[in-house]
């Protein structure tokens, strides 16, 4: 089936078998390989994107449903220098072995949107979606605060 | 792991989806928010032949209220249930469970109308219609009828609906004066289904309990009213003992198995405190 989707600005076509993934279209159709798989069981979160401008598990997305999809993976945060959630997660060590972040990042990103003040407990509730084995989340959280006030609530 | 090989259609019309579903049987399943389908697929447990995406059909994702209820589109997601006024306001026991069903991501894709179709006793929209007395809305090549969703679930992952329908509406009634509901839910972690969860809705006058209905997670193979415990509560004073007695009764009427979550006394005992915990908090909204 062919598909036209526009990943971070630039517009691809691709002609894929329905069961194909969408997490497995943005690594090996189009290469990109910054969205992470970290489980078979759609539990983890490492595979967040943006979906017309929502955070979906792009490992229970099917490609064929994204066509005409305008989606925004974590290649396609930074401007020339860090986006500020990135920044912040590096600011505040927000991450150890990093399976987990750019789906955190993507998360977090949607999360502090409109809510520049958001408080500890909207962020943790707002990323339950994401598991870290290696955090212990509080850095996280930390992280996500700042960028939030730094972002100003775009 | 990827999903067994299968055909894709994305009708635009409700109409032409349900030609697609007498046309390809039970070859055929419907895509709703694909939040429990393509998991299953994934892991071969589902291997539909053809899948039929209702997404791109305009109109199924809607709240609102008419004629005495809230009439919930089949398409509505649950993160839509979350940002929802008329919901946060005056339809609570639908707002807690909302609030609790797997996690935010998953929620922004998850529809309410695909959690029921689902009819997975761990799912939690059962219990929760169950207590509302909720009515389903089924479309199919004869027209469009009414299902009372005490007349739904049939059995594990099954449901009165026919191979050719699909769920188009859930109608909740609107909460009369007087009437409060609530839903609690055990968990083992954030984002997991239930250990065991109840969802009550019930009707005060006078510090009397003139009605209430209570519906179970996870504690059944099909998803279950608790009516011995619903009985312990009406025409009673809801004391302490009262409360207790309907409790024991939902831990003694329920069915559940042993398995990673827990033993069958454990969960038995836990969904007696989680009824006690549930009613007493609709009680409270009650008044
Ligand atoms: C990590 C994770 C955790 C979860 N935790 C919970 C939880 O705690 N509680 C909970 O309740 N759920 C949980 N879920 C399940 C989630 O809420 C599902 O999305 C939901 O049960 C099904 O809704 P869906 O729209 O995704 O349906 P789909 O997955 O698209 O469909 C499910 C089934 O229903 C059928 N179907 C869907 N819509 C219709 C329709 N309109 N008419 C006829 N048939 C239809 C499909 O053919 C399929 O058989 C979890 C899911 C994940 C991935
Ligand atoms: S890879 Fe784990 S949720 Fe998508
Ligand atoms: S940093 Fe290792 S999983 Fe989060």
């Amino acid at each position: 089936m062919q598909i036209t989707i526009t990943v971070n600005g630039t517009t691809h076509t691709r002609d894929v078998e329905p069961r194909t993934l969408l997490v497995d279209f943005l690594r090996d159709h189009l290469g990109l390989t910054g969205t992470n798989i970290g489980c078979d069981t759609s539990q983890c979160g490492a595979c967040t994107i943006h979906m017309d401008s929502q955070s979906v598990k792009s490992c229970t997305v099917l490609a064929v449903q994204a066509d005409g999809a305008d989606l925004t993976t974590i290649e396609g945060l930074a401007n020339g220098s860090l986006h500020p959630m990135q920044q912040a997660f590096w600011d505040n060590h927000g991450l150890q072995c990093g399976y987990c972040t750019p789906g955190m990042i993507m998360s977090a990103t949607k999360l502090v949107e409109g809510n520049p003040g958001i408080s500890e407990a909207e962020i943790r509730h707002g990323l339950e979606g994401n598991i870290c084995r290696c955090t212990g989340y509080q850095n996280i959280v930390k992280a996500v605060q700042q960028a939030a006030g730094e972002m100003g609530g775009d | 792991m990827i999903p067994g090989e299968f055909d894709y259609h994305s009708p635009q019309t409700l109409a032409e989806a349900i030609s697609l579903l007498v046309e390809h049987g039970d070859e055929a399943k419907i895509l709703a928010g694909g939040q429990s389908l393509i998991p299953a697929m994934r892991f071969r447990l589902a291997l539909p032949g053809t899948l039929i995406d209702i997404n791109r059909i305009d109109g199924l994702s809607y709240l609102r209220e008419e004629n005495g209820h809230l009439l919930i589109g089949a398409m509505t997601r649950e993160s839509a249930l979350e940002e929802s006024d008329i919901v946060q306001s005056k339809y609570h026991l639908l707002a807690d469970a909302a609030a609790v069903i797997a996690d935010p991501l998953v929620r922004n894709l998850a529809t309410v109308g695909g959690n029921i179709a689902h009819s997975d006793p761990a799912n939690d929209h059962p219990a929760v219609m169950l207590a509302y007395g909720a009515t389903v809305m089924a479309a199919g090549p004869n027209g469009t009828r009414r299902i009372a969703i005490d007349d739904f679930f049939t059995d594990l992952f099954e449901n009165s609906l026919e191979e050719n329908e699909i769920l188009t509406e859930i109608r909740i009634p609107t909460p009369a004066a007087g009437t409060g509901g609530a839903y609690l839910k055990l968990e083992r972690k954030v984002g997991d289904y239930a250990i065991s969860a109840a969802a009550v809705q019930l009707t005060m006058s006078g510090g009397t309990c003139t009605a209430a209905r209570i519906g179970l997670t996870n504690v059944s193979p099909v998803p279950m009213r608790a009516k011995n415990a619903e009985q312990a509560l009406v025409g009673q004073t809801l004391t302490d003992d009262v409360i207790e007695a309907a409790g024991q009764a939902a831990a003694a009427e329920c069915d559940p198995s042993q398995d990673l979550r827990g033993s069958v006394a454990y969960k038995r005992d836990l969904t007696r405190v989680m009824v006690k915990r549930t009613i007493r908090k609709a009680m409270e909204r009650a008044n």
